[in-house]
């Protein structure tokens, strides 16, 4: 469905963000990305999203090629972006103001009810927490309906508490919605918590080392041995390459492991 | 929620807001009038007293019943209108342009190093230096005075508008490129709304100059407007006529600057300002 198919960047100043990048997501999986600061993973996100252009090679939604923002594609940022002129009804509407009025009001109305903020309708951004902020960024990207969510560290800047209820928050817009979702994060947990597939990404230049497919049945126990495993296995695959990167050594690319 | 529905309840909490703040809002707007009543009265009870020469600094009283009888007459009308009307059009001249010529270089690099660097270069010119000029060009009548209101204006006004453009965050503007805004709605739904607290700030600080220039300019040479009641006032020594047309500027600058806050807050409600209180 999205492919990035061998996507390399260099940004102007001569930085590699992304070499030889390949991945394919099939309809309806959550993928999550993984790898440390500055391997390419923001870099990745904003080119699937039309954002930015690849330097060579190209990316895909259903055979067509992505050269600017789609509207099956929806990107939430790291930090919620939300327009502070706006109410918090109005920042969900604002991707939908080519639709009739009342399509808008219940496609918002909808979207609001799920991330359970309906009774925060009518707040200026500005009277929100950062976790309030961040679901209705997440309402804003879903309400048009993507086919297509990417997620940039959505949680990152959180406490561990809203953290884990925002993840579930968002396993409950997947179920309800079904979109495809490309999770980018350094968090392991939720990367194996979250995920049917993850990628672990090396800097320098970004690339993909690894990539497992977990398997593990939803509902799933954050805390049950099977997400354990799970992240045990992609923090090996990190620290592996972490290793390889001080050693110099150059390790296979995208073999499974 | 349809949007008509989003603005009743906007409207509805902001009228109850209101409501429970006006008894303390009402006192607070006084409070603003304490130090210059209490200045006023010390300055009449010391010419009173003959602690001071009443002369040369007559005391509130008589300021006040020289504006009387300035407005008993009309006159006090006719120059509050004729120098209101010079400020009004000279600030109007100025805002536009400054608002087309700052739109244009925030807008684009070309024409803002093109222009940016002559204008910068103009700015540092007194504009007072410019009086003499606009005489010989324009006459001592209303056209140089307006004009030379116009470029007083200008510059706060040219740089909020640009400096307001380029401190838009890109981060902001992708928000509106990932929604696929064309670049009218792109304008229109962020830039717009973005640069509006900066621009009126600038707005607001054009029209402490313009006020400021319709001096220079009524000093060049005037029949009528405020300006002239200070040169005359000067000319026959009436200083009490100097300070009732001070006094009249104080007001003037006072309420216009006002109505131009109280017509911008209601697009500016959203602002996450710093307010102390108490
Ligand atoms: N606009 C840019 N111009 C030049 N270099 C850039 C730009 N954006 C990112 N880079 C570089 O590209 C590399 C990848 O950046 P990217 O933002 O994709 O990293 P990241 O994996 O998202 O990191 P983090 O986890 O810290 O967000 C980094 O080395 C960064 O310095
Ligand atoms: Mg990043």
């Amino acid at each position: 469905m999205l492919s990035i198919e061998s996507v390399d960047k260099t940004y102007p100043n001569g930085t590699e963000a992304l070499a030889r990048a390949n991945l394919g997501v099939k309809e309806g999986e959550i993928v999550a990305v993984v790898g440390g600061s500055g391997c390419g993973k923001s870099t990745l996100l904003r080119l699937a999203a039309g954002l930015d252009r690849t330097s060579r090679g190209r990316i895909r939604l259903d055979g067509e090629t992505i050269e600017a923002p789609h509207p099956e594609v929806g990107l939430v940022f790291q930090e919620p972006r939300l327009l502070p002129w706006l109410t918090v009804a109005q920042n969900i509407g604002f991707g939908l103001s080519d639709r009739p009025r009342e399509e808008r009001a219940r496609l918002v109305r909808e979207v609001l009810e799920r991330v359970g903020l309906a009774d925060y309708a009518e707040r200026w951004p500005r009277e929100l927490s950062g976790g309030q902020a961040q679901r209705v960024a997440i309402a804003r990207a879903l309400a048009p309906r993507p086919k297509v969510l990417l997620l940039d560290e959505p949680f990152s800047s959180l406490d561990a508490f809203t953290r884990a209820s925002l993840q579930e928050h968002l396993l409950d817009l997947w179920e309800a919605f079904r979109p495809t979702l490309v999770l980018v994060t350094h968090d392991v947990e939720e990367a194996a918590f979250l995920a049917d597939r993850v990628l672990v990404m090396r800097p320098r230049p970004g690339r993909f080392i690894a990539e497992f497919e977990l398997g593990i049945t939803r509902p799933r126990d954050r805390y049950g041995s099977a997400v354990e495993s799970a992240k045990r296995k992609i923090l090996r695959a990190l620290d592996l390459s972490l290793r390889g990167q001080r050693e110099g050594e150059e390790l296979a690319p995208a073999a499974a492991i | 929620m349809t949007a008509i529905e989003t603005n009743i309840a906007e409207e509805k909490a902001r009228i109850a807001g209101a409501e429970k703040r006006l008894p303390q809002r009402r006192l607070r707007f006084l409070l603003g009038f304490v130090l210059p009543v209490v200045f006023a009265l010390a300055w009449e009870a010391a010419v009173r007293f003959g602690l001071v020469q009443g002369r040369l600094m007559p005391p509130p009283s008589r300021i006040f019943a020289t504006l009387y009888q300035l407005a008993l007459s009309g006159e006090l009308l006719l120059h509050i209108s004729v120098t209101t009307a010079r400020v009004a059009a000279g600030f109007a001249l100025g805002v536009v342009t400054a608002t087309l010529i700052g739109a244009l270089a925030g807008a684009s690099k070309l024409a803002r190093d093109l222009v940016d660097p002559a204008l910068q270069g103009l700015r540092a010119v007194p504009s007072i230096a410019w009086v003499p000029l606009f005489i010989l060009w324009f006459g001592i009548y209303e056209q140089s005075k307006i004009i030379l209101i116009a470029v007083g204006c200008f510059f706060p006004v040219y740089l909020g508008m640009l400096g307001a453009i380029l401190s838009v965050d890109r981060k902001t503007v992708e928000v509106g490129r990932i929604f696929r805004l064309s670049t009218p709605a792109l304008v229109r739904r962020i830039l717009l709304p973005a640069i509006l607290p900066a621009y009126v700030v600038s707005l607001r600080a054009g029209l402490g100059l313009g006020w400021m220039f319709v001096v220079a300019a009524e000093f060049m040479g005037a029949s009528e407007g405020l300006g002239y009641l200070l040169v005359d006032g000067q000319q026959l020594g009436k200083p009490e006529q100097i300070l009732a047309a001070i006094f009249v500027f104080a007001v003037l600058g006072k309420i216009t600057d006002g109505l131009l806050v109280v017509a911008s807050a209601p697009l500016l409600t959203w602002q996450d300002a710093f307010a102390p209180r108490g």
